[in-house]
C-alpha cells in the first residue's frame, strides 16, 4: 500500500498568538514551530497503515525551506520518504496550495506509481480554509471525506467513520481514496532515538510550486477582542470550597 | 443582488445555523435557498420567515442521505443554471465541505467561517476567523462569485418574513457519486454532551493521571454535568478525544465551566471562551486560565474538589 499524508508547518503559540507589526503574520520570534494536530494523527494513521498492510508512507508539504523540520518528525515516527514544495514563506491562498499539490501528487505518481491513500488534517491550524484536500480530491477525480475519525481498509475499499451531531456516520469508498483525518482517530506516538537518527538521513524531494495566486488575499490579522475580566479569587485550598458552593448557589446549578 | 444560501438539514431536519446563514444574506440581496433532497414539513414556511424569497427543491435519488460529492455536483449545476452573484452556507462540517466542493468544481476562492461580509465592486472586504477563533483576518475576495460559509453565532437568526415561491430542480447526478454517500449509521445515545452541557468539569495535566478523574466525574455527576479535558490529557491516553475542549475538540457553553489544573492555551481558550462563567482550579496564580477566569480557587485540584464536593453533600 502507498500512502501519501500532507502537513503544513505553523507556529505553536502558548497563551497568546501576537502579531507583527505589520499586521501580517502571527510573530514566530519566540515559537517554536508544528503542524495541526489533526495532521499529527494523519500522520500516525499513515504509519499505521504501512505497519498494517505493508507498502511505503510519504509526507510532503508546502512551505519554507524550515518545514524541512515537520517532514523529518513524520520521518523519525516511521514515515519512509519526504517531499517538500519550497516557498518564500508567505501565505499562499488554499487554491494555489491545492494546485501546487496536485502538480506534485501528480508527478509522483507518474515516477512512482500511484497512492492508494492520501490523507489530509480536516483543516490547517492557522488559516483553517477547510479545503486544500477537497480540491486536491476532485482535481485527482478520487472520493473525499472529511473529519474521519476511523479507517478500515478492506479489499479494494476503505470504511470510514465520521462524527457527526446526530452520531456516527460510516461511509464505504473504493479506493484508491483521499480522506480528511479528525484528531482522536489515533493517539500518537512520540519518536524514539533511533526513528530520530534515522529521519536524519532521510532524503527530501524538492518539487518547485508554481501557479498563480487564488482570488482570496489576506489583508491583515488582529487578535480577536477579549474581555477584560476581573478574577474573583473565591479563596485558597480546600477552605475555599464553602465559597464556590455558595457561587454555585446564586448561580442557580444547585439541585 | 442574488444570493443563495444552501440549507443545511439532516435527513430532513434543519440544523438551527441555517437561519444564522440566511440572516448573513439578506442584507446582501434577494434571498434564495437550496434544500436537497427531502426535508420536513413546514421547511419552506420556516426558511420564509427568516426571509428566504425562493426555495428551491433539489431532488434526485442520490440526494436521499448526505454525500458530499453529490450535494457538491447538485449545488454547482443549481448555481449555473440561476447564476447567484453569491453562495452561502453553514460554517459546519457539512457546510464547509459541500462548499469546498462547490469551490473546487467551479475552481472559485471560498472564505471560510467568515464573520462580516462587505460587498464592494470588484473585490469584497471580509472579516473571517482564523486560529479556531482567537485571530481575525481580514481577507479581499476577488471572483466572479464569492462563496463564503458563515462562522456559527457571528449572525444571530431572526424573523423577516417574506412569501417565498417554490421551484423543484432535477439535477443530473453520475451513479459514480454513490461512492461518498453515507452507507450506515450509529444513532447516538440520548443525553446531555459536551457541546450542550449545562456543566462541564473540566481536567488538565494538572489531574495526573486517568484515576485523577475521578472526583471530577463525581463532581459532574452532582451538577448534572459532564467531564471534558484538555489536549495534554487526550494526548496523555488518560480520556478519549471526544472529552477535548478546544480548537481541535468541542466547543462549551456550558453556564460554568470548571477549568482544573489546566493552564489556558489559547487553543484551549478558543473552545471554553463561550461559557457563562468560568471558574479555575489551579496551584499558580498567575495561569492564564486564572486570570482569564471570573472565579478561581488557588490550590491542590485533589484538594479542592473533593471539598467542594463535600459542601454540596
Ligand atoms: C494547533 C493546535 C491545536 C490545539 N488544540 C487544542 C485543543 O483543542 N484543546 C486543548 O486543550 N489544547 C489544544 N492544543 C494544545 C495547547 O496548546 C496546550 O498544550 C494544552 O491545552 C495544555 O494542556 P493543559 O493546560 O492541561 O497542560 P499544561 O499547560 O501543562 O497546564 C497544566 C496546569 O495544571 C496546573 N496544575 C498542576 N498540578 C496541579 C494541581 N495539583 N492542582 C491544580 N492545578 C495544577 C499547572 O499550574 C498548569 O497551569 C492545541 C495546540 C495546537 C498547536
Ligand atoms: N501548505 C501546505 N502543505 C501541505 N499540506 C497542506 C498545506 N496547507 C494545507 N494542507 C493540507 O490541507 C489540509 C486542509 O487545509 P485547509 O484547507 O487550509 O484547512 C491541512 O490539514 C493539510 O493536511
Amino acid at each position: 500500500m502507498r500512502v501519501l499524508v500532507c502537513v503544513k508547518r505553523v507556529p505553536a503559540p502558548g497563551a497568546k498568538i501576537n502579531i507583527t507589526a505589520d499586521g501580517m503574520a502571527v510573530d514566530t520570534a519566540f515559537l517554536g514551530f508544528t503542524t495541526s494536530p489533526h495532521e499529527e494523527c494523519a500522520v500516525e494513521e499513515a504509519v499505521q497503515l504501512v505497519e498494517r498492510h505493508g507498502g511505503e508512507a510519504t509526507v510532503l508539504t508546502l512551505g519554507p525551506a524550515e518545514a524541512d523540520e515537520q517532514l523529518r518528525y513524520a520521518a523519525s515516527l516511521g514515515v519512509q520518504k519526504a517531499v517538500l514544495l519550497p516557498t518564500d514563506g508567505s501565505d499562499w491562498d488554499p487554491q494555489r496550495t491545492a494546485k501546487a499539490i496536485t502538480e506534485a501528487i501528480l508527478g509522483i505518481e507518474a515516477a512512482e506509481g500511484p497512492f492508494d491513500i492520501i490523507l489530509f488534517g480536516n483543516e490547517s491550524a492557522d488559516s483553517g480554509g477547510f479545503q486544500v484536500g477537497v480540491r486536491v480530491a476532485r482535481a485527482l477525480a478520487r472520493p473525499i471525506i472529511n473529519g474521519i475519525k476511523g479507517i478500515e481498509v478492506g479489499d479494494g475499499s476503505v470504511r470510514a467513520r465520521r462524527e457527526a451531531e446526530a452520531g456516527m456516520e460510516v461511509y464505504t469508498l473504493p479506493m484508491p481514496v483521499v480522506l480528511g483525518v479528525k484528531e482522536g482517530i489515533n493517539l500518537p506516538r512520540y519518536p524514539t532515538l533511533k526513528g530520530r537518527l534515522a529521519s536524519k538521513k532521510v532524503d527530501v524531494a524538492q518539487v518547485a510550486p508554481g501557479g498563480e495566486a487564488g482570488g482570496q488575499r489576506l489583508v491583515t490579522l488582529a487578535q480577536a477582542a477579549e474581555q477584560a475580566s476581573n478574577t474573583v479569587i473565591l479563596g485558597k485550598g480546600p477552605d475555599a470550597a464553602a465559597a464556590v458552593v455558595d457561587m454555585l448557589e446564586e448561580l442557580g446549578l444547585l439541585k | 443582488m442574488n444570493v443563495l444560501v444552501i440549507a443545511e438539514h439532516d435527513r430532513g431536519t434543519l440544523a438551527p445555523a441555517t437561519l444564522e446563514a440566511l440572516a448573513a444574506a439578506r442584507p446582501l440581496g434577494t434571498v434564495h435557498v437550496a434544500t436537497l433532497g427531502d426535508v420536513a414539513d413546514g421547511l419552506v414556511e420556516v426558511l420564509a420567515a427568516h426571509g428566504a424569497a425562493h426555495v428551491h427543491q433539489v431532488h434526485h435519488p442520490l440526494l436521499a442521505d448526505y454525500g458530499p460529492e453529490a450535494w457538491g455536483d447538485a449545488v454547482a449545476q443549481l448555481v449555473w443554471s440561476l447564476n447567484p452573484e453569491v453562495v452561502l452556507a453553514c460554517g459546519t462540517d457539512r457546510g464547509n465541505e459541500v462548499l469546498a466542493h462547490l469551490a473546487a468544481i467551479t475552481d472559485l476562492p471560498f472564505v471560510a467561517n467568515c464573520l462580516e461580509i462587505r460587498p464592494g465592486d470588484a473585490t469584497w472586504s471580509i472579516t473571517r476567523v482564523r486560529w479556531g477563533g482567537s485571530l481575525l483576518e481580514q481577507c479581499e475576495l476577488s471572483a466572479g462569485r464569492k462563496l463564503a460559509s458563515v462562522a456559527h453565532h457571528a449572525f444571530e437568526a431572526s424573523e423577516a418574513p417574506v412569501s417565498a415561491s417554490t421551484a423543484v430542480f432535477t439535477p443530473e447526478l453520475d451513479a459514480l457519486v454513490a461512492r461518498t454517500v453515507v452507507t450506515e449509521r450509529v444513532e447516538r445515545a440520548a443525553g446531555v454532551t459536551l457541546a450542550t452541557s449545562p456543566v462541564v468539569v473540566g481536567g488538565g495535566r494538572g489531574v495526573g493521571s486517568p484515576e485523577g478523574f475521578g472526583p471530577l466525574e463525581e463532581l459532574a455527576g452532582l451538577l448534572g454535568g459532564v467531564v471534558g479535558c484538555s489536549r495534554a490529557v487526550t494526548n496523555n491516553g488518560w480520556r478519549n478525544h471526544t472529552d477535548q475542549v478546544g480548537q481541535t475538540g468541542t466547543r462549551i457553553a456550558p453556564d460554568l465551566y470548571f477549568a482544573c489544573g489546566i493552564s489556558g492555551a489559547i487553543q484551549h481558550w478558543v473552545g471554553a471562551m463561550a461559557s457563562k462563567k468560568i471558574l479555575a482550579i489551579n496551584t499558580d496564580a498567575e495561569a492564564n486560565m486564572v486570570t482569564k477566569a471570573d472565579y478561581a480557587v488557588i490550590g491542590d485540584l485533589h484538594q479542592v474538589i473533593p471539598a467542594i464536593s463535600a459542601e454540596i453533600r
